[in-house]
């Protein structure tokens, strides 16, 4: 490779006078950020909203979820502790969305774990080692990613008698890290042609160390994001499933309760309070995740900020 | 007379406050000379250069004026400046090797730059493909992506493209920074060239490289820190400096004949004021061995000899 | 007295899709480096000069030919043995603040050296160590310690990083552009850090394409041209009595303070041009299909022009 062309000479001397004078470290100027950042808060609080109900839910409810009982169609009021109504067969919808949104955060977490995990093993290493590996890397993530999911899951779903959640979430990570891999071993390429790899290498450190000490900490903000984004990947994806009767076998979940209110015809009757909660539910985490990555971003990358 | 600036004051916002980059510069540029304008980093030449042409989101025009060829240029008003950038006054910016889109052909570019100023690509054709054969670049290139382009052939197209419309003033900011030596001289000569050819009336060069400015300019004006300190005829500057910082400058340059072991070389200690509270009066005066009470009040520029200025107490 | 010796080194890169082309970088370059002395590799770019600055700081695999170490072959190490190579050579490279990981302090090099190197130190020895080789390159500790990559200056962020190599008692060191990102005024001063450091005796590689501050600073001088040697010796002959018609044109287009640019001569023009498609001596630095290293021995010989100046036969 021919050497880098003379550089400007005079970019290493730009370093702003700005950031030279500037008061605060690096940290508290992130949080400065982001307690004015509109985005990040308010996507933050209804996150925390919604997990605070998820946590709690599920012991306030008055009756188990998948209980039949004998109060049929009744819309949302206090007598028995009915909150949200009930179903068709008597179930308490509270109780239900309450446990259906705890669920979600777990299969989103496990889920969005999962994939994080192997979209950084694979993204770090096809980046880093570059050549060979990554061609081979490569091959690997796109016919993970061409491989059609929803076949893929009829043809699992016709072997296992019974699904949980652990099964769902495991599909889910298993199935969603290629974009993740791919995005992680582009930020790994512009990463390891910086100098101080080079340095960290001729300081005697190895390849593993100069990965997780040296470039995964440039990329902290980068790889929280992405698994935000997983995160709210994840629960889509898992309502989906759900909607269409692919869900866990033995629980009740937002995109199940959507699944059996429309097979009940709850939308002709008029029963409202049987599939806006879990919709309302679905939509605004999901929603609040993103628009909070958004805010994000602008903490993260300060050439976002307003001045 | 070409361009005048008269007390040019632009800002930099910041979190912090304003950075004073430039603060009061007064100097003009005369028909068909050739103006270097050098200094170190963050002595506000880029700002200046920059600011008779496009303010970026950062940049707040303070005070001033700037007029070429007797007209004023609205340098505050982005729009305002429409009708006189490319036409008036244009730019070779910093790092127009990469400021040309790759996934566009050159000939694409120009046409859309043309148009977008009220002129006719197809009319422009001839000019342009003689001006490409007169800098030494095969009219072929239009055809072509960016990529396929050396570094100096870049550099020299976005040079013919920017004087397409014959502009009063050229700026051209750091354009031989990137450069290997070869084409240094090549594209050093070319934008000589320009001037000869009557492509552009006046060309203020941007660069910290002074020997490149005495082969090409006939003026050099030096900056430090916001300020001007010295202008001269680039013989002038170089052999018979009158401003301190002039002088320990030129002693600081290595050249082809300079060993180590016959004769060092010795550097300016300290480094420049910050520019968000500068100092007041002289700014070099904290790294100045001539430094005096006086300077603590800015030293005018002022005329000291037949189109040399300084700015130092010493001298006037 | 140690040696680094850079023997018939050629450096082959593969490209396109699965690696089916080749380019050939750098061609059977040879040339020593001795204790006290600086030895400047000058060509513009393209040259391979910073390739072979990173084959011998072992960032970047040899293809053919070897590098020594007082006779010990350094392309072959592993493990600990690069890592107290590394003991002997260290690096410096063109722009300070990409050497800097931007989100830990400056002074993390130090401890990366540290933890490596010295980790059962007591922390007060290491201080005064630290001190000692702050002071040794002209900065105050005060001032650079503790503090984040940009809130330094280019200048201080290289000199840091030579007192970073100094630390650990290094015999040659590897200095890769690392003035041109600088301030003039900063520029000198690290030039002259060089200077010093050489009389103390550590061997110094310079890389630049600045034939002015290879003629200021160095002993030796390499000019290469498309990765091979073209003129080599003692500077003040490759600089005073040039042979090679490259090295002429490159002296007579530096940009000089008291001289103007004169007009290459038509002849040296020609020859110049020819050297583009030359003798198969000098080839081209394209990307060939199958093997672009040419069979062992056929190579532009280098001529003795004088004692200690060769230059390449055209």
């Amino acid at each position: 490779m021919s050497s880098t062309p003379v550089a400007g000479p005079l970019a290493a001397e730009k370093a702003p006078t700005p950031a030279a004078a500037s008061r605060w470290s690096g940290t508290q100027e992130s949080i400065h950020f982001a307690l004015r950042n509109r985005k990040l808060v308010f996507g933050l609080s209804v996150t925390l909203v919604m997990l605070l109900f998820a946590l709690i839910g599920p012991w306030i409810a008055q009756h188990p979820p998948l209980e039949y009982g004998g109060d049929l169609y009744w819309a949302p009021t206090t007598r028995n502790g009915h909150w949200f109504g009930t179903t068709m067969l008597g179930q308490d919808v509270f109780a239900q969305f309450a446990t259906g949104l705890r669920l979600l955060f777990i299969v989103g977490a496990l889920a969005g774990g999962i994939a994080a995990s192997i979209g950084m093993v694979v993204g770090f290493t096809a980046g880093y080692r570059g050549g060979f590996v990554d061609d081979m890397l490569n091959m690997l993530t796109n016919v993970v990613l061409v491989i059609p999911t929803f076949a893929l899951l009829l043809v699992i779903a016709a072997y296992l008698q019974v699904r949980g959640i652990m099964t769902e979430a495991i599909f889910i990570g298993l199935t969603s890290w290629p974009w993740a891999a791919r995005a992680l071993r582009a930020q790994t390429f512009s990463l390891v042609s910086r100098d101080f790899v080079d340095m960290a290498r001729m300081s005697g450190r190895n390849s593993r160390q100069i990965i997780f000490k040296e470039i995964a900490p440039n990329m902290s903000s980068y790889l929280f994001m992405m698994f935000i984004l997983l995160f709210g990947g994840a629960v889509l994806i898992a309502a989906t499933l759900d909607f269409i009767g692919l869900g866990p076998s033995n629980t009740i979940s937002l995109g199940m309760m959507m699944q059996l209110s429309v097979q009940n015809a709850a939308l002709q009757l008029h029963m409202w309070w049987w599939f806006i909660p879990p919709g309302l539910a679905i939509m605004l985490i999901v929603g609040s995740l993103y628009v909070m990555n958004v805010g994000l971003d602008e903490v993260f990358n300060p050439k976002l900020r307003e001045l | 007379m070409s361009l005048l600036v008269d007390d040019l004051k632009v800002y930099y916002r910041t979190l912090a406050g304003d950075v004073h980059a430039l603060d009061g510069v007064t100097f003009s540029v005369a028909d068909g000379e050739i103006m270097g304008l050098a200094g170190e980093s963050g002595c506000g030449k880029s700002t200046l250069g920059n600011s008779l042409i496009r303010f970026d989101a950062r940049m707040r025009y303070v005070g001033g004026h700037a007029t070429i060829d007797g007209t004023e240029l609205p340098v505050w008003d982005t729009d305002a400046m429409n009708g006189f950038r490319f036409r008036t006054v244009s730019i070779v910016p910093q790092y127009a090797m990469s400021a040309l889109n790759p996934t566009r052909r050159i000939g694409d570019l120009v046409a859309d730059l043309l148009k977008a100023h009220g002129m006719h690509p197809k009319k422009e054709l001839p000019e342009l493909r003689r001006r490409l054969e007169l800098v030494g670049l095969d009219p072929a290139v239009l055809g072509m992506f960016p990529m396929e382009l050396s570094g100096g052939m870049k550099q020299r197209t976005v040079m013919v493209i920017s004087t397409l419309m014959n502009p009063s003033v050229l700026i051209a900011d750091e354009i031989t920074s990137a450069l290997d030596v070869s084409t240094q001289k090549a594209v050093g000569e070319t934008l000589v060239g320009f001037r000869d050819r009557g492509f552009v009336k006046s060309l203020i060069v941007i660069t910290h490289d002074l020997s490149i400015l005495y082969q090409i300019a006939d003026t050099i004006l030096i900056m430090y820190a916001g300020h001007l300190a010295e202008k001269a005829s680039g013989e002038t500057i170089i052999s018979s400096p009158r401003h301190p910082y002039t002088k320990a400058l030129i002693s600081s340059l290595p050249e082809v004949g300079i060993r180590y072991a016959e004769k060092k070389l010795t550097g300016i200690p300290g480094t420049p004021p910050g520019l968000l509270d500068p100092p007041a009066g002289c700014r070099f005066h904290d790294r100045c061995p001539l430094a005096s009470p006086k300077c603590l009040e800015k030293p005018p520029f002022v005329e000291v000899d037949d189109g040399h200025f300084v700015a130092c107490w010493e001298e006037t | 007295m140690p040696l680094l010796k850079v023997d018939r080194v050629s450096k082959v890169y593969k490209v396109g899709a699965f690696g089916g082309k080749e380019l050939l970088a750098v061609r059977d370059v040879s040339f020593e480096v001795k204790p006290g002395e600086v030895t400047s590799l000058i060509g513009e770019s393209g040259s391979g000069k910073s390739t072979i600055g990173k084959m011998i700081l072992r960032l970047s695999p040899v293809t053919r030919g070897t590098i020594t170490l007082d006779g010990v072959d350094v392309s072959a190490l592993k493990g600990r043995g690069l890592k107290s190579y590394y003991r002997t050579t260290q690096g410096v490279f063109q722009d300070p603040f990409s050497s800097y990981n931007p989100i830990f302090k400056a002074d993390r090099v130090f401890n990366l050296i540290r933890s490596s190197y010295f980790s059962g130190m007591d922390t007060p020895t290491w201080q005064s160590k630290v001190a000692a080789s702050l002071e040794a390159v002209a900065l105050d500790p005060v001032q650079v310690l503790n503090k984040f990559p940009h809130q330094l200056s280019g200048g201080q962020l290289q000199r840091l990083l030579i007192a970073r190599a100094l630390l650990l008692d290094i015999e040659f060191l590897v200095a890769d552009e690392i003035i041109s990102m600088l301030d003039a005024s900063t520029r000198i001063d690290v030039l002259n850090l060089l200077g010093e450091l050489k009389e103390r005796g550590l061997g110094i590689v310079f890389i630049t394409h600045d034939l002015s501050l290879g003629n200021y600073i160095s002993e030796k001088t390499v000019i290469l041209r498309r990765g091979c040697i073209v003129e080599m010796g003692a500077t003040e002959k490759v600089f005073g009595n040039p042979q090679h018609p490259y090295t002429k044109m490159l002296l007579a287009s530096v940009p000089q303070l008291h001289s103007k640019w004169e007009e290459l001569e038509p002849e040296l023009k020609a020859q110049v041009a020819e050297l583009a498609e030359g003798p198969a001596a000098l080839q081209q630095h394209v990307a060939v299909d199958g093997d672009a290293l040419p069979p062992e021995g056929e190579t532009a010989e280098l001529v003795e022009v004088e004692p200690d100046h060769y230059a390449a036969v055209v």
